[in-house]
């Protein structure tokens, strides 16, 4: 299974492929849509184009117009259509380009989506994903620089999934395009030129509200999304340095929330470190926090947030870099609840 | 017209009278206490919906709203379901979990209607689509109100459904006042110029009825019909008709000027269809048989359990 438009990507020695995660993306859609002719992408620029971000390269060529969409700008209507696809037999996958454009389909997203099932009384079901990159670092400014990872959390109704890895970008949009609710999956733009193993295959589909240690330790334990994995990485390999054996968590489901992955992993170290892109209030970093406080989890020390400071993003880049979490900041936050 | 065979035309009047009566039950066990919350009632409407839905098949679906009585009755749901959805119990339709405004039987295809204006017709859109990507014989069938014709959902919507041949029927219901507002003073449109004309702007097919007159309703729905399923994309139709009642039940209507109720009951829908089939003496009797139905489905409906907390948890998530 060699990726036919990435010459970057190589086999690895265990067997995965090497490759981007944007290409994970661009495959774990090519798959879904090869397992199942119910799977159809609707977005802008997704079909001809290839993608604003090149994940639907090549999908239009082989799938043609009818499985692949081009929508006009119009995220509300075109996810509300997906719903009307959904609820009479098809699996629709949404590309919002930017997090930051989900707010324009709220009424779709956190209000149709999450609520039709429950009004019908468990009659009909809608399986739509909703696709988004988020994230900072592109220097693009303060309307297309969001994670807005925790956004739809007060929307009970839908699952959210956020990528740490080319293989968590593959296997959960697999999971959520197959799962039969409405699931919102970002991802990071930040990371899609960064490479990693992949597995792929029907049966690399992410288990539904599974956490994942990607770094075992036995001091600290992180828990991060999206970018912050990979920071709060860089921080444990500096750590190590120091004799801080740091373990990571890629949280990958916001709902479901994987507490008895992380109440496990903090049982074992007593202290914990919250990594996150977004502000902490009302975020997912809060609920585990709080999660952890209710059900008395025996911390050595009080648990420590990474965030982002109450300002607003700017494409100013030294504004920019001091808003997100940096790999020293989580560095510094694993020492400081070591202390 | 011609169509329309004379068993037809007697099953919709009996379909507008019991509307009617089930409408105005709604409002009596809503005075008894027994439904929660509000309703929206549509008294008056009940020709747009009867004709709309008599031009349909049993596969095609439909879109309905928070104002969708008559679209389920009309579509035969099961009175005790209809009564105890209204209700909140766990015999409802939707097992207490939709209410007055979510009142639907997704055996019947009748795929959402939800609370929020507009919400359904990109909605309505999607599964148009899902019948012409399958090239399959159906519609769906869409009714909103006049209100809806000023929210984004409708646009984009309208937008896309002609843009790709979605196999949807679009039906204002223009019952002339949005919420409590008259449509004219929140729909720019020229000078007595209809709201179906805006169909113009997305080069789509549309057409305005006498929302009254069932017989010329299902004679335009079944037009649009049609070019639906032939690929030649949708239509928006104008039903115009008017709400005897107010927008909720707490809204006596009391912003409508002085003998417009009467003038539009002087060509009440169901007086329209009982002449023109010659049934006019006969309309009492047809009352007091299905007045009969209705109150011992209320009386049914009344019966039923409330839903549990644990039932309500799973109607969340499908398996």
């Amino acid at each position: 299974m060699s990726s036919q438009t990435d010459p970057a990507a190589a086999v690895a020695d265990d067997g995965a492929e090497v490759v981007t995660y944007r290409e994970a993306i661009r495959l774990a859609l090519d798959d879904a849509m090869a397992a199942d002719e119910t799977v159809l992408l609707l977005g802008e620029d997704i079909a001809k184009a290839g993608g604003p971000f090149k994940t639907t390269v090549g999908l239009y060529e082989k799938y043609g117009a009818d499985r692949v969409f081009d929508t006009p700008i119009a995220e509300n209507g075109f996810c509300g259509i997906a719903l009307g696809m959904a609820l009479t037999g098809l699996r629709p996958v949404t590309e919002i380009m930017f997090s930051d454009f989900l707010p324009t389909a709220f009424d779709a997203i956190a209000m149709e989506l999450p609520r039709w099932r429950f009004m019908s009384g468990g009659q009909t079901s809608a399986p739509v994903t909703v696709r988004a990159s988020g994230g900072g670092g592109g220097r693009f400014g303060a309307q297309t620089s969001s994670t807005g990872e925790s956004w739809f959390l007060q929307f009970y109704g839908l699952k959210v999934a956020v990528a740490g890895s080319p293989q968590g970008a593959y296997g959960l949009l697999r999971a959520a395009i197959a799962h039969n609710n409405p699931v919102v999956v970002f991802d990071h733009k930040a990371m899609h030129l960064r490479k990693g193993p992949l597995v792929r295959g029907d049966d690399q589909l992410a288990e539904v509200g599974k956490a994942v240690v990607v770094r075992p330790g036995a001091d600290v334990t992180v828990v991060a999304s999206l970018l912050m994995v990979h920071r709060s990485l860089e921080a444990a390999e500096a750590l190590a340095a120091d004799g801080i054996d740091v373990e990571v968590i890629d949280i990958s489901w916001l709902r479901p929330l994987d507490m008895e992955t992380v109440s496990a992993s903090v049982g074992r170290t007593g202290r914990l470190v919250i990594a996150e892109e977004q502000y902490h209030d009302g975020g997912w970093g809060a609920s585990v926090i709080s999660r952890l406080a209710t059900a008395a989890a025996p911390l050595a020390t009080p648990p420590v947030a990474v965030s982002m400071p109450e300002i607003l993003i700017s494409h100013s880049p030294p504004l920019e870099d001091a808003m997100i979490p940096s790999a020293e900041q989580i560095a510094e936050a694993v020492r400081s609840v070591c202390r | 017209m011609a169509a329309t065979s004379p068993q037809a035309l007697r099953s919709w009047l009996e379909q507008m009278v019991l509307i009617r009566l089930a409408e105005d039950k709604v409002m009596e066990i809503y005075m008894q206490g027994l439904v929660p919350g509000t309703v929206h009632l549509c008294q008056g409407q009940e020709a747009a919906s009867v004709g709309a839905i008599g031009a349909l098949t049993a596969d095609d679906w439909l879109l309905c709203t928070y104002r969708g009585h008559h679209h389920a009755l009309a579509r035969g749901m099961d009175l005790e379901a209809f009564f105890a959805e209204i209700m909140g119990r766990d015999n409802g339709a939707c097992g207490g979990m939709g209410g007055s405004s979510y009142v639907i039987d997704a055996s019947l295809g009748m795929i959402g209607s939800p609370a929020i204006i507009g919400a359904g017709i990109p909605v309505a859109t999607g599964a148009g689509m899902t019948a012409r990507l399958r090239g399959e014989d159906r519609i769906a069938m869409c009714f909103f109100g006049d209100g809806a014709c000023n929210i984004g959902a409708f646009h984009e919507a309208l937008n896309m459904a002609q843009l790709w041949r979605s196999q949807v029927v679009f039906l204002i219901e223009n019952n002339q006042y949005g919420e409590y507002t008259p449509f004219r003073d929140s729909t720019a449109l020229p000078p007595e110029a209809p709201i179906a004309h805006r169909a113009a702007a997305y080069g789509m097919a549309h057409t305005v009825v006498d929302g009254q007159d069932a017989v010329a309703v299902h004679e335009v729905v079944s037009q649009a019909r049609s070019r639906a399923v032939a690929g030649d994309g949708p239509t928006l139709i104008e039903a115009q008709t008017y709400r005897y009642r107010g927008h909720s039940r707490t809204d006596p209507g009391a912003y409508r000027p002085p003998g417009e109720l009467d003038a539009w009951k002087e060509r009440d829908p169901i007086a329209i269809l009982a002449a023109r089939i010659g049934v006019a003496d006969d309309v009492e009797g047809i009352h007091e048989r299905l007045q009969r139905e209705v109150d011992e489905a209320a009386d049914r409906a009344a019966e039923g359990p409330w839903p549990t907390l644990d039932q309500a948890r799973g109607y969340v998530f499908a398996d």
